[in-house]
């Protein structure tokens, strides 16, 4: 009779924390972030002593001294007397391109692949099935290695090479890399790449208004054609006008390589290749669960209507499993950028290489460099998952 | 809750595996352990390569077998970690090996910011061209435009940028990570020019099928003192490596080899090689160790010339003149501090 | 009256004609299922055409003009024109398979090989007598495993150094795939928990070690792992790499595990609660395992995808299949070799990964129908 169920409100104990539910939680949580903090607080106040220890300091003084090495394949002006941080600038660089170029051709091959993977056509189907079958399970580092090796021993020397281009004076193909024609500009080029980019930015406006137009009264321009007309004809006056500023730079025989142009080198290519023929295996996998996920009413119901099979998968099944397609290809497309990372086995020189790489060898700043490049990647990581994750949400929006 | 999981792994991982205790001394630790950690090259032939039986062996190695010998007086008892051009200051700072014997020039910045201690010069090199005949190519300074096979991290890459700008020429860098790769490149035409150190280019033209249709261009670009080295803090360490490889280069000078190393100790007259073989005095335990330290190296590997000869001389596939790594009393740059 | 007198009329059932030529068998099957349209038939001439001009040359190369015995490249080049020289993986097979581990002592990588097959099955047998009670003998298996190959307590200690070939791969992958899956459980119940600080201490883990590539994580185990440790704590360079490992799979776990248990009806929930069970009963009883059985097929990709990604370690130095080539091609006997070699390596990997995705498929069937 006196001890009563209900504890009276100021009598607070101790086992309460533990056994009531409404301060278990704070317990729990405070527990967590008192063991996370000491945790990070012991790695800090390690590092700290151990490179204390060392008599090494913690600065990033060093980006700025000159990084004394070259690098094959470089985007911006660098030479070996540029800081480490330019190398790193170019490293990045060459990360963001090989990644860019891998996401389009691998969702390129395995959208084709994906489809033609579920074509009621058994050959084409199964080909495919062992495509991707042998590509997802053999390692990747394993596949670029052996690219490369099948690239530098199948292509010709570059001596071959020039008697035998892919097109005379003007595209050739060693086992040091792809030489195709590259740009020069000379002054006045900015004019004509200002309006290229305003005739680009002008066929946005025009097909919102030809579309509003079309909604408005009906009527349908022809859209295709204007477009194109917009892109070429004001960029080739302007061309013209400013002298032709941009020119051509063929590649010619030197006396070791070929000379001029711009060449694509084979670490390049072998990693570029290796990394679309591996990811469009997992592209393909992606579209295939996109499509079979719709259902077959959709299908039928399509052809029903008398839709060709071609159109019913373009206009009606491939719309719709977009919007299933996108979550997992976000995931690729990251998976691809930090693939990408594995470059170091070929001599393609891209953050790791060089940042995480050379960097780091010659200035002994492992601390430092390992830190900067892991951010940078994360950094990378997180905005690709944040502007596909926009990019979802519209996709989502459209079809409630 | 969810940040215990690393204290867990980590202390599961501690359970798990024998835990080395704060080290008082990196001697200390070596006898406690019983095994010599020494970090070598993955592979470059005479200095560093497996024989058909997993077994190292080469220049580079014989001269962990001659310190743990010294320390440990078996010259088995060795662990030897292969590292690459770019791992092998890691292995050291982090204190995974005890000592780093693989070709490593020694530099300023080597010595001063990566806080390491070189241990004498075990091997004078110089950085090096090879190329093709076929090329036709008579003088590194007919190489503007070429291709070029470096290996990453090492001084080579730093002094080929010093070298083509110096004169004014353009080249393409292929950057490799180890020598093999390096050489299959080279080999498949991918680059017209292999540059290393002279000594690695020698060894690698030995492997090659037609050694003759590859030529070492006669410039030689930069000095390449080679040797092993420790981290710094810990000077005793330090010494006892140092005074291994002086005691191997002071044996050849007086003329002591594996086979008459006991008999020099008992018989011999000079006194400098009596203090050296533990005959008279009490060297070894100003080091720390015993006093027949260096008999016991000496006999474990022969003297320099002796490992000299055995992996990287005439006689070999290697086939290197002794060269500047001649003895100061034969014209060469070999030359030992006095051993009292 | 019933009696049919018109001669066009039948007077019983006519035999059921066969189908069209064309329609049925190996003819039709072909029509319907290579020419229906002239797309069709292009892919499918052009297919023809690729497994014709592939499947016999590699065929050829591989079993038929193959050499298995020689000492080099050059005595197996003057005894095969365009044959493979799987002469090299003769000689070497066993490097691939144990690295440098003592020859003598094979048998206790062996044994654990086996051992590790034995722990499965409570795992992976639903029906098996006395389940539980072997599950946990089965949980034993990775402290026996690493007595056998380290050695100690009684048994001839192996040095690190020494692990190599497919025997470091099966170290690291399976010990990163054990370790992984109840961590990444952990994590996925804190990143779904209502706990605000627990919940973002798990997304602030999960999503750095997904952002950042594994190699640098390596990297991280090489280079840096010293120094955030005490003075003097030096622990070994494959346990290193197998601790990353397991917390690179963990996230990556902990993502699909959450993904399966978004994938549950709140209504699960709500009945847990409604029965008055406790957090961790509740989990343990209905939605841990409802949640782990929607999420197998992602659970076995990531186990592939680790086990794949072992191949990194050659990156740090460490001496897995593919990290071997690199010896094997200083050898000037084999200077050269390399596409048997990475055909070979190429295939031991298939192998694994290919019975895993086949097992995830099987796993996938079988659930699937239980659903419904």
């Amino acid at each position: 009779m006196s001890t009563s169920t209900v504890p009276a409100d100021n009598s607070f104990q101790l086992s309460q924390l533990w056994r009531d539910a409404r301060y278990r939680s704070y317990t729990i949580q405070i527990i967590a972030l008192v063991v996370a903090l000491s945790v990070v607080m012991m790695l800090i106040s390690n590092a700290v002593e151990n490179l204390e220890a060392l008599g090494k300091d913690f600065n990033f003084g060093f980006l700025y001294e000159p990084a004394g090495y070259d690098i094959g394949q470089v985007l911006v002006n660098y030479t070996s007397a540029s800081g480490h941080w330019k190398a790193a600038l170019v490293g990045l660089l060459n990360t963001l391109l090989v990644a860019f170029l891998a996401c389009v051709t691998a969702t390129i091959i395995g959208v084709f692949v994906g489809v033609l993977r579920l074509s009621n056509n058994w050959v084409v189907s199964r080909l495919m099935a062992v495509y991707i079958e042998g590509v997802r399970n053999v390692p990747l580092l394993l596949q670029i290695l052996a690219w490369y090796a099948v690239f530098i021993h199948v292509f010709p020397t570059p001596k071959q090479a020039v008697k035998a281009p892919v097109i005379e004076g003007a595209v050739y193909a060693t086992n040091r890399g792809f030489y195709i024609p590259g740009l020069t500009f000379d002054g006045g080029y900015q004019i004509v790449v200002a309006v290229l980019l305003a005739s680009i930015a002008g066929i946005f406006v025009f097909r919102r208004w030809a579309r509003q137009r079309q909604e408005a009264t009906g009527q349908i321009l022809p859209v295709g054609y204007i477009t194109l007309g917009i892109l070429i004809v004001p960029s080739v006056l302007a061309y013209f006008a400013a002298g032709m500023p941009i020119g051509l730079d063929y590649p010619v025989a030197g006396r070791f390589n070929l000379k001029g142009g711009l060449k694509v080198g084979t670490p390049l290519i072998a990693l570029w290749f290796a990394l679309s023929i591996y990811s469009a295996a997992f592209v393909a996998e992606i579209v295939r669960a996109g499509i079979m996920a719709i259902s077959k009413g959709q299908t039928e119901a399509a052809y029903a209507l008398g839709l060709r099979p071609r159109r019913t998968m373009s206009l009606v099944v491939l719309p719709q499993s977009l919007r299933i397609i996108i979550p997992p290809m976000i995931s690729n497309y990251l998976n691809i950028t930090k693939n990408s990372s594995l470059a170091i086995a070929v001599g393609y020189m891209d953050l790791t290489g060089t940042l995480g790489g050379i960097t780091l060898n010659q200035t002994g700043r492992e601390m430092e460099c390992m830190l900067l490049l892991m951010a940078t990647y994360l950094l990378i990581s997180l905005s690709i998952s944040a502007v596909m994750n926009v990019y979802n949400e519209s996709v989502k929006l459209k079809g409630r | 809750m969810k940040k215990m999981i690393l204290p867990v792994a980590l202390g599961a991982a501690f359970a798990a595996t024998s835990l080395s205790a704060a080290s008082a001394g990196t001697l200390e630790d070596v006898q406690e352990r019983g095994k010599l950690r020494c970090a070598v090259s993955t592979g470059l032939a005479g200095f560093s390569y497996t024989d058909e039986n997993g077994k190292w062996q080469g220049f580079d190695v014989d001269y962990c077998r001659a310190v743990a010998a010294a320390v440990l007086g078996d010259a088995d008892a060795v662990e030897f970690s292969p590292t690459t051009g770019k791992t092998r200051f890691t292995a050291l700072a982090s204190g995974e090996v005890d000592i780093l014997s693989r070709n490593t020039t020694w530099t300023f910045s080597r010595d001063a910011d990566l806080k390491f201690t070189f241990l004498g010069v075990s091997y004078y090199d110089g950085q090096g061209f090879m190329v093709k005949k076929s090329l036709g190519v008579a003088s590194a300074k007919e190489l503007d435009g070429a291709t070029v096979c470096i290996q990453t991290g090492t001084t080579t890459e730093l002094n080929l940028s010093d070298y083509f700008t110096a004169e004014g020429m353009s080249y393409e860098p292929l950057s490799i990570e180890t020598n093999t790769e390096g050489r299959a490149n080279y080999l498949a035409d991918a680059c017209d020019v292999y540059t290393t150190d002279a000594s690695g280019l020698a060894a690698s033209r030995a492997t090659f099928e037609n050694a003759d249709d590859h030529i070492v261009l006669p410039e030689i670009i930069s000095k390449e003192p080679l040797g092993p080295l420790v981290r710094h803090g810990d000077d005793q360490w330090a010494d006892i490596g140092r005074w291994v490889l002086n005691a191997l280069k002071i044996a050849e000078e007086k003329g002591i080899t594996a086979a008459n190393a006991d008999e020099m100790a008992a018989n011999s007259k000079d006194p400098e090689v009596l203090r050296l073989l533990g005959a008279s005095g009490e060297m070894g335990a100003s080091v720390g160790l015993g006093n027949d330290f260096a008999l016991v190296a000496i006999k474990a590997v022969g003297n320099y010339g002796e490992v000299f000869e055995r992996h990287l001389g005439t006689q070999t596939k290697v086939n290197l003149a002794r060269g500047l790594n001649a003895m100061w009393t034969e014209g060469g740059l070999q030359y030992a501090p006095p051993f009292r | 009256m019933s009696e049919n007198t018109f001669a066009y009329v039948a007077t019983s059932e006519k035999p059921q004609l066969p189908p069209p030529q064309g329609t049925t068998g190996a003819v039709g099957w072909a029509r319907e299922n290579l020419f229906s349209s002239p797309l069709n038939t292009i892919l499918t001439l052009i297919s023809v055409f690729v497994v014709f001009s592939t499947v016999p040359g590699i065929f050829n190369w591989a079993f038929v003009n193959s050499v298995w015995n020689a000492n080099s490249l050059d005595e197996c080049r003057a005894l095969t024109e365009n044959g493979a020289c799987w002469a090299v993986i003769r000689e070497r097979y066993h490097q691939f398979l144990f690295g440098f581990y003592p020859t003598e002592l094979y048998w206790r990588p062996i044994l654990a090989f086996v051992l590790l097959f034995v722990a499965l099955v409570p795992a992976l047998w639903d029906g098996m007598p006395k389940r539980g009670a072997a599950l946990m003998a089965s949980m034993t298996y990775p402290f026996v495993a690493f007595w056998l190959i380290w050695g100690g307590f009684g048994l001839e200690p192996v040095s690190s150094t020494k692990l190599g070939g497919l025997l470091l791969t099966m170290i690291i992958g399976v010990s990163g795939i054990s370790f992984s899956l109840p961590i990444g459980i952990v994590l996925a119940l804190s990143r779904s928990s209502n706990l605000p600080i627990v919940k973002s201490l798990a997304v602030i883990f999960i999503e750095f070690i997904r952002g950042v590539p594994l190699i640098t994580l390596l990297f991280v185990a090489h280079v840096l792992l010293n120094y955030f440790l005490p003075k003097g704590v030096n622990f070994d360079i494959v346990l290193r790499v197998v601790i990353m490992v397991t917390l690179f799979a963990s996230a990556y776990m902990a993502e699909v595990i959450r993904g399966g248990l978004a994938a549950l009806p709140k209504g699960q929930y709500e009945a847990a609660d409604a029965l008055g069970l406790s957090y961790w009963q509740s989990m343990r009883l209905i939605i841990l395992p409802q949640a782990l059985k929607i999420s197998i097929p992602g659970i076995v990709n990531t186990f592939i995808g680790l086990f794949k990604d072992t191949t990194l370690v050659l990156i740090i130095g460490l001496m897995d299949p593919l990290g071997l080539v690199a010896p094997t091609l200083a050898d000037q006997r084999w200077n050269g070799i390399f596409v048997e070699l990475y055909a070979f390596i190429a295939f031991m990997f298939f192998i694994f990964c290919f019975a895993m995705s086949r097992y995830s498929m099987y796993l996938e069937r079988k659930l699937h129908t239980g659903h419904r």
